[in-house]
């Protein structure tokens, strides 16, 4: 365990990583599925197809060659960012079309009855997409988007495999200098088995409070 | 077309669609127009960036690469499944000494990256003396993580299959080791294939992570050449299309088998539980 405790700061440092990048990838994977998701439940065929291809294209690509081509293929052709914030931007848009697919499979699962209110009541598709559907939407996928929480948390350590110093990074580093593995990875697994777990914890909470009696 | 969210447009929201398809289609197009300048500004268009990726030695190497990614998802798929079913039946298990290791495992794999697992393999196990060969450096962290989430998948399949099957099978007198294995399993991999194609698809995309133990397979492949020629973009955009191509392939396979599965019996549509990535 000394191993661990020894090198505490920079594995804390990690761990301070890991989060950040959570967040800040969750948070853009939010905004780019709901924009996503808009775009495909609408009247719009050009719009609808776009959504599709982006969400299709996104889930059959590797995160790993999505994150290789912005790191090393981007600077190419000048556009030039830092290494985490690349990281987030690719994190945020690979998520965000497996949280637009979540968001669908929950749009569709609203009785069509509610939406034909909406509009009976003349809502506008922006109002009742807005007002009536995705209220009720979000709380049916309460539980998967948690479950997309979690591999976003599992999935920012592939950064560390383009250079981001991360907890999986971190605690590597670590093993190579006190070439003591077993706690060292053992450690950094409880660490990110305590952030699923505050995340199942959450989503469980959230789930119940906002369950719709029907 | 009625569906959840608009009816047959009249035509003030014909109007609307036609300016939406007019902005859609002008910011696409002024997307597109940003890359080709882009890639122009920095030179990566000229003819002789892109024409390695018209000869055959390139491609001979990538589909190489193809090859040891396929070899490497099919062997790692196998043992995942093999694993996962032992584990669905050992979370369904009476006995509590089984079913409480097996959820255990489950639930502890499911919150750790496969990266973590891959480094575990690389590292630290070659300082207790078990230095696999590169394939099994990949292979093994694969299949540790994904037999948890094939389990999940077989569990699903195992527990929608309708009580009489199992219960008609116990009445016939078979024991419970073969009414599971004769009537419910074979039953319940049938239900599950769609899921079981779309979780592969996921497991040919973790096998990139050969980019990290360098073993040889289509990703490292990639930067071995974009290393060796310098065409880092191309080379890069080129894997990624493969990559696409194989697996949208798989994933329409997925579906196809979905919709045929759920076709004879009747309206009744099954969605493929797709773990999240």
């Amino acid at each position: 365990m000394s191993a661990l405790l020894d090198h505490l700061p920079e594995v804390w440092q990690g761990l301070v990583v890991t989060l950040q990048m959570t967040a800040a990838s969750f948070a853009g994977a939010a905004v780019a599925g709901l924009v996503i998701v808009a775009m495909r439940v609408g009247p719009v065929p050009v719009l609808r197809a776009v959504a599709t291809v982006y969400v299709e294209t996104l889930q059959n690509l590797p995160l790993l060659v999505l994150l290789v081509l912005a790191v090393f293929g981007l600077p190419e052709i000048g556009l030039k960012a830092g290494l985490t914030t690349t990281a987030v931007v690719v994190i945020a848009l690979y998520e965000g079309a497996y949280i637009a697919e979540a968001l669908r499979s929950g749009v569709n699962a609203v009785s069509a009855g509610q939406g034909e209110a909406a509009r009976a009541l003349g809502l506008t598709f922006g109002q009742s997409l807005r007002h009536v559907v995705l209220p009720q939407a979000l709380r049916t996928v309460v539980q998967p988007i948690g479950n997309i929480f979690i591999a976003l948390t599992m999935n920012t350590s592939l950064a560390a495999a383009v250079g981001v110093v991360e907890l999986t990074a971190a605690a590597n580093r670590v093993n190579l200098l006190e070439a003591r593995p077993i706690p060292v990875f053992v450690g950094a697994g409880l660490a990110y088995a305590a952030i699923a777990a505050c995340a199942g914890f959450v989503t469980g909470r959230l789930e119940r409070r906002l369950a719709v009696a029907r | 077309m009625s569906t959840l969210l608009f009816d047959e447009p009249g035509p003030r929201a014909r109007r609307r669609i036609r300016v939406a398809t007019v902005a859609g289609v002008l910011v696409l197009l002024a997307l597109l127009a940003l890359a080709v300048r882009q890639f122009a500004a920095n030179g990566q268009l000229a003819a002789e960036r892109w024409q390695p990726y018209a000869t055959w030695p390139m491609w001979r190497y990538l589909l190489g690469g193809l090859w040891s990614t396929a070899l490497a998802a099919v062997v790692s798929a196998a043992l995942a499944m093999a694993a996962g079913i032992a584990l669905a039946l050992g979370r369904l298990s009476r006995r509590r000494w089984v079913r409480l290791p097996s959820a255990a495992y489950v639930e502890a794999v499911r919150t750790i990256p496969a990266l973590l697992l891959v480094y575990l393999v690389l590292f630290a196990l070659p300082r207790y003396g078990l230095d696999l060969p590169l394939f099994w450096k990949l292979v093994v962290p694969l299949a540790v993580s994904n037999a948890a989430a094939f389990a999940e998948i077989f569990r699903a399949g195992i527990l929608s299959i309708e009580r009489g099957q199992g219960e008609a099978a116990l009445a016939l007198g078979l024991t419970h080791g073969q009414s599971m294995r004769l009537v419910v399993l074979p039953q319940a991999a049938r239900r599950v294939l769609p899921s079981i194609v779309s979780q592969s698809v996921g497991l040919l995309k973790d096998t990139s992570l050969g980019f990290v133990v360098s073993y040889a397979e289509l990703l490292y492949s990639g930067k071995v050449l974009a290393n060796y020629n310098g065409l880092l973009i191309q080379t890069y955009v080129v894997v990624a299309l493969v990559y696409l191509v194989v697996n949208a392939s798989l994933s329409a396979l997925a579906r196809s088998l979905d919709r045929s599965a759920a076709g004879g019996g009747g309206p009744r549509r099954r969605k493929i539980t797709r773990v999240p990535r």
